[in-house]
């Protein structure tokens, strides 16, 4: 009895799912996009452990807004619905349903963190809803074959540990290497791509410490990396722990060629609370701008950014770099709606995010494009060495891409 | 390290005096505090006279948060207390983010930062910690063991009934302990900043190590929970050096296994004194 | 400090609540019951998901509530076997590829063990201290998911990926609907389990220590295996709790199962009342939903939101939701005499 009766109510809910889905379809929309708008699904830690990145979220809202008061993207809004997860992993899955099947928007955009990302990632390729652009570098989110709906934005976190351990094999060939990487997938994967860059030179790594983002302070580690005797520290930490360990080296006077991850090289929010006299000579890769360094400030693509921000989103901090990530990620995100044109299903946003060409967002730094196609599923690829000096980031040599095979 | 955990053990221990409890919010009242003097000195108001005002600011902060907010929960059951603290963490946490942003500010120190005699191991301001936490110390053994108000808050705390039979205002002396443990509270964010940097998730991480030297020291003795803090530290340096393979990856989980010991062998701690029930 | 020993008369941490008050009236049990098998029927697939998630956290405060509101011990360290629990589904299903109806009882079997082997410290532990050591766990609990060691049965940082179930014997509903019932016949069943464990001479027996410890040792309860008893079998329902949410949530991390979850689970037990087993869904409901409705307030301030929706509550019903039910019931019976 029972079960005839969910046999029914199963066939109805199937049969009204069958013909809304093909009325929809006539049309060259998929859920989510009409005539007049275009829902996009976002999902961002606003509470929780990692808070901070919650200005990623708050700066693209600002910039979708600037998009719909410009008249939106061939005359449709964008109606950006963004959820917090705090940074946990079912949460994520809880909200990521919610998007798609309770707001029903057409695409996942640029949600924040690993975890999070692993989490829905199986679900929304199941549903085919394309999360483009997820906000995390780890490696594996460049796998068209497995999972076609998924896409990154930033350069992996590997292919940057590819091209410091290139830098030091060719000028410190003989250094004895100390690792300081926080114990998640960020660190892992970092430590990864260094090994697997290092090769058969990976006895230079004389000693590496891992730590919890849950501790108060990196010094202890520091103390015990200085200990090794090493002349190379590479530090893969995040704003706060690269902050504290280059204060904590001044402080025990130790000196090697410190290298510091991308994640952290932002000079208003790493370097300047560390002391400039800290940080002089370290080294570090870049493919962002950075809201803080002068040298941008007449660099059109920043003035555009600043303006935008004096308009749309006046209490932000432009000294984070979380601000001009989030810029960048929405403007790659607007370029793709814009080739979709009048065909907003989810197929053609994947066809079209697969195939930009040479794309530049205000704020990448010059000569680094995006380009991605069929079988590349990686914006952003290229990166180039620079040392800090005096209050600013010098950038020197050729702009690098972190593929191994090159 | 020791010293951070010290500091902070010593506020847990003070408001644990005071009103019995463990107050989970208690690291981000300390956390608040310092964002208080920070801002002051962005505004131009030199480093002690911040400090100054921040202490008093908290201490009466500490007690305007009791009065509104902990004693119309006076008689409601201990676990929904509990459910108090965390609510007031959250709301401090969040409201602190959306004032001063998550970015890390740098925050100065009193003492400079070079090596501290010529020593390679701690600087000049982790050395300056530990003097302020053993003045702190002093000037707390003096206020609860000579002065009329500190026996009486001791007094309130304990045997709130016979306090009151004897004239004691139970509840002013609880508030009075809010206040106070705020205000050391804020002296402990103020040291700890300058090591740890300052952003509004600064004192997650210190609150459990906090927690643990408090307890490990015994609850009831703010001699034990200074030394409690520095054993913390030791023990987690320990763990972290000697213990090879998984030493350093598991160093806390091994400092609270430590500590955890210590408690099953002495479950009031090793300063604390045992208390006895009555049926 | 002085040299005489203090002697403190305790308030004990939770107060007594009378046998009967624990459950629901007939009545109100089966009306609960047929809205949770209709609802599903009607509501979109999301909604199925998030009242399955209600179900998982409502068995998890359950859990605790048999620890705290039963026997009196107060644990922040659920979390650590809700990850344990979440572990042993995962890996048994993707690494061993057992069925994962099995690995449910498995996993709360692993976790009875866990738990009642912690419970063994735990014994001489009490209130503060018992606080700090549970809260260690589950500080410790994904520290311990990360290590090297176990990498290659836990996935290490980057957590397990799990398939979904389908309806079996073919039936023609979906994943999460089916999920959704299994889910509420295991709720059911583990519910029928706890309030006749309470009312057996095991949960007196519990009850008896917590309203005065010393009191049921002088009247031969075996204080020390009762007390570590409540551990294991909170513990393992919570585990049992923690497979099911990794089955649901397919996917399970070291990140899902920090000290937040333990939180979440202690705040959900104080918003349904402690020691009032219903009320555990109505706890699992509040950390749910209003951290959602909070971000719906005010993103930038939803944990100050949240904060404040939590002194709210707690502010109007102290006593939790059980207060509000005990105020229904008066007022029933009041109606009823006139």
């Amino acid at each position: 009895m029972r079960s005839e009766e969910l046999c029914i109510a199963a066939l109805a809910t199937a049969i009204i799912a069958f013909t809304s889905g093909t009325a929809l379809a006539q049309k060259k929309y998929d859920t989510g996009a009409t005539d007049t708008e275009i829902k996009i699904g976002n999902i961002m830690p606003y509470s929780g452990p990692a808070s901070a990145y919650g200005v990623i979220g708050k700066t693209e809202q600002a910039y979708f807004n600037k998009i719909n008061a410009e008249g939106g993207i061939n005359g449709r809004k964008i109606n950006f619905v963004s959820y917090d997860d705090g940074y946990s992993p079912p949460k994520a899955v809880e909200q990521a349903r919610k998007l798609v099947e309770s707001d029903e928007v057409l695409l996942v955009f640029n949600p924040l963190g690993t975890p999070s990302n692993s989490a829905i990632q199986k679900y929304l390729n199941a549903k085919k809803v394309p999360q483009l652009f997820v906000a995390t570098g780890a490696t594996k989110w460049n796998d068209p074959k497995n999972f076609p709906w998924t896409m990154g934005w930033q350069p992996s976190y590997q292919s940057e540990a590819h091209i410091y351990a290139k830098y030091l094999m060719k000028e410190k060939p003989d250094g004895k290497i100390a690792i300081l990487f926080q114990n998640d997938d960020f660190g892992k994967d970092y430590l990864k791509g260094l090994k697997d860059a290092l090769g058969a030179k990976a006895s230079m790594i004389a000693a590496e410490e891992s730590y919890e983002a849950t501790e108060p302070s990196v010094d202890n580690h520091i103390v015990r990396l200085k200990a090794s005797g090493a002349d190379v520290f590479i530090s893969i930490t995040t704003p706060k722990f690269a902050a504290q360990a280059i204060k904590k080296l001044a402080e025990i006077d130790w000196k090697p060629l410190h290298i510091v991850s991308n994640v952290s090289i932002s000079v208003g929010g790493v370097i300047k609370p560390a002391g400039f006299e800290n940080a002089q000579g370290m080294l570090s890769a870049a493919y962002a701008k950075d809201g803080a360094d002068p040298q941008w400030d007449n660099d059109p693509g920043m003035k555009k950014l600043y303006a935008f921000l004096e308009k749309y989103y006046p209490d932000a901090n432009r000294l984070d770099a979380s601000v001009v990530y989030g810029y960048g990620a929405a403007q790659t995100m607007v370029k793709v709606l814009e080739m979709c044109g009048d065909n907003l299903t989810r197929d053609n946003v994947m066809k079209q995010a697969a195939s930009l060409k040479d794309f530049v967002p205000d704020t990448l730094l010059p000569g680094i494009k995006i380009n991605t196609s069929a079988t590349d599923f990686a914006p952003i690829k290229q990166l180039q060495m620079m040392r800090f000096k005096g209050e600013k980031w010098d950038l020197f040599g050729d702009i690098i891409s972190g593929e191994l095979s090159e | 390290m020791g010293a951070i955990y010290a500091c902070m053990a010593l506020a847990v221990v003070m408001i644990y005096q005071a009103i019995d409890h463990l107050n989970f919010a208690q690291g981000e009242m300390a956390m608040f505090s310092t964002f208080v003097s920070w801002q002051l000195m962005q505004w131009g108001v030199p480093y002690w006279g911040a400090f100054v005002v921040t202490l008093v600011f908290s201490f009466f902060g500490g007690i305007a948060i009791e009065r509104l907010l902990f004693k119309p929960l006076a008689k409601a059951p201990i676990l929904t207390n509990v459910a108090g603290f965390i609510a007031l963490f959250a709301i401090i946490n969040s409201v602190a983010g959306l004032i001063w942003d998550f970015t890390i500010k740098q925050y100065p120190t009193p003492f400079g930062s070079s090596p501290f005699l010529g020593s390679q191991l701690i600087s000049t301001h982790q050395a300056g910690m530990i003097g302020v936490t053993v003045l702190l110390l002093v000037g707390l053994y003096f206020f609860f063991q000579f002065t009329r108000i500190g026996l009486a808050m001791r007094a309130a705390a304990s045997v709130p009934e016979s306090a009151r039979l004897v004239g004691i205002n139970t509840s002013w002396m609880i508030a009075l302990g809010w206040g106070m443990a705020a205000a050391i509270g804020s002296i402990a964010g103020m040291l700890i900043a300058p090591v740890v940097f300052l952003e509004p998730n600064m004192m997650g991480g210190v609150l459990i190590y906090g927690f643990a030297a408090a307890v490990l020291g015994g609850l009831t003795s703010p001699l034990g929970a200074v030394i409690g803090g520095f054993l913390v530290g030791i023990f987690e340096n320990l763990a972290g050096t000697y213990i090879p393979g998984v030493g350093n990856e598991l160093k806390l989980p091994i400092a609270l296994a430590l500590i955890i010991t210590v408690l099953v062998v002495k479950p009031a701690g090793l300063f604390g004194r045992p208390i006895v029930k009555r049926v | 400090m002085a040299a005489v020993e203090d002697i403190v008369t305790e308030a004990p941490a939770v107060e007594a609540v009378p046998k009967r008050a624990m459950t629901l009236g007939t009545g109100t049990s089966l009306v609960m019951l047929g809205l949770l098998l209709v609802v599903p029927l009607f509501v979109k697939n999301f909604i199925i998901f998030q009242m399955t998630m209600l179900l998982i956290y409502g068995v998890a405060v359950l859990a605790l509530n048999i620890l705290t509101g039963g026997s009196g011990q107060f644990s922040l360290g659920q979390s650590a076997f809700y990850a344990v629990g979440a572990y042993t589904s995962a890996i048994l299903m993707e690494q061993f590829n057992v069925n994962y109806a099995l690995t449910l009882p498995i996993a709360g079997v692993i976790c009875f063990g866990f738990g009642f082997l912690f419970g063994q410290p735990a014994l001489r532990l009490s209130g503060v201290y018992l606080a700090l050591a549970t809260f260690a766990l589950a500080t410790a609990m994904p520290q311990l998911l990360k290590l090297g060691y176990f990498e290659k049965w836990t996935g290490g940082v980057q957590g397990l990926v799990v398939t979904k179930p389908d309806a079996p014997f073919g039936l023609p509903i979906s994943q999460d609907m089916w999920i959704y019932y299994f889910t509420l016949v295991i709720t059911i069943a583990i519910y029928i389990f706890s309030v006749n464990l309470l009312r057996s001479r095991s949960g007196r027996a519990f009850m008896a220590i917590r309203d005065n410890e010393i009191a049921a040792a002088a009247m031969g309860v075996d204080v020390a295996l009762y007390k570590t008893l409540a551990f294991g079998v909170s513990a393992g329902i919570t585990g049992i709790a923690g497979g099911l949410g990794a089955i649901t949530v397919q996917f399970v991390a070291p990140d899902s199962y920090t000290i937040t979850l333990a939180i979440s689970l202690f705040l959900g037990m104080v918003v349904g009342g402690v020691g009032w087993l219903p009320g555990s869904i109505v706890g699992s409901a509040f950390i749910i939903f209003v951290p959602n409705i909070a971000e719906g307030i005010s993103k930038g301030l939803s944990g100050a939101v949240f904060g404040v929706l939590l002194f709210l509550v707690i502010f109007l019903v102290p006593h939790g939701a059980r207060q509000v039910a005990i105020v229904g019931q008066q007022l029933i019976g009041r109606f009823r005499k006139n």
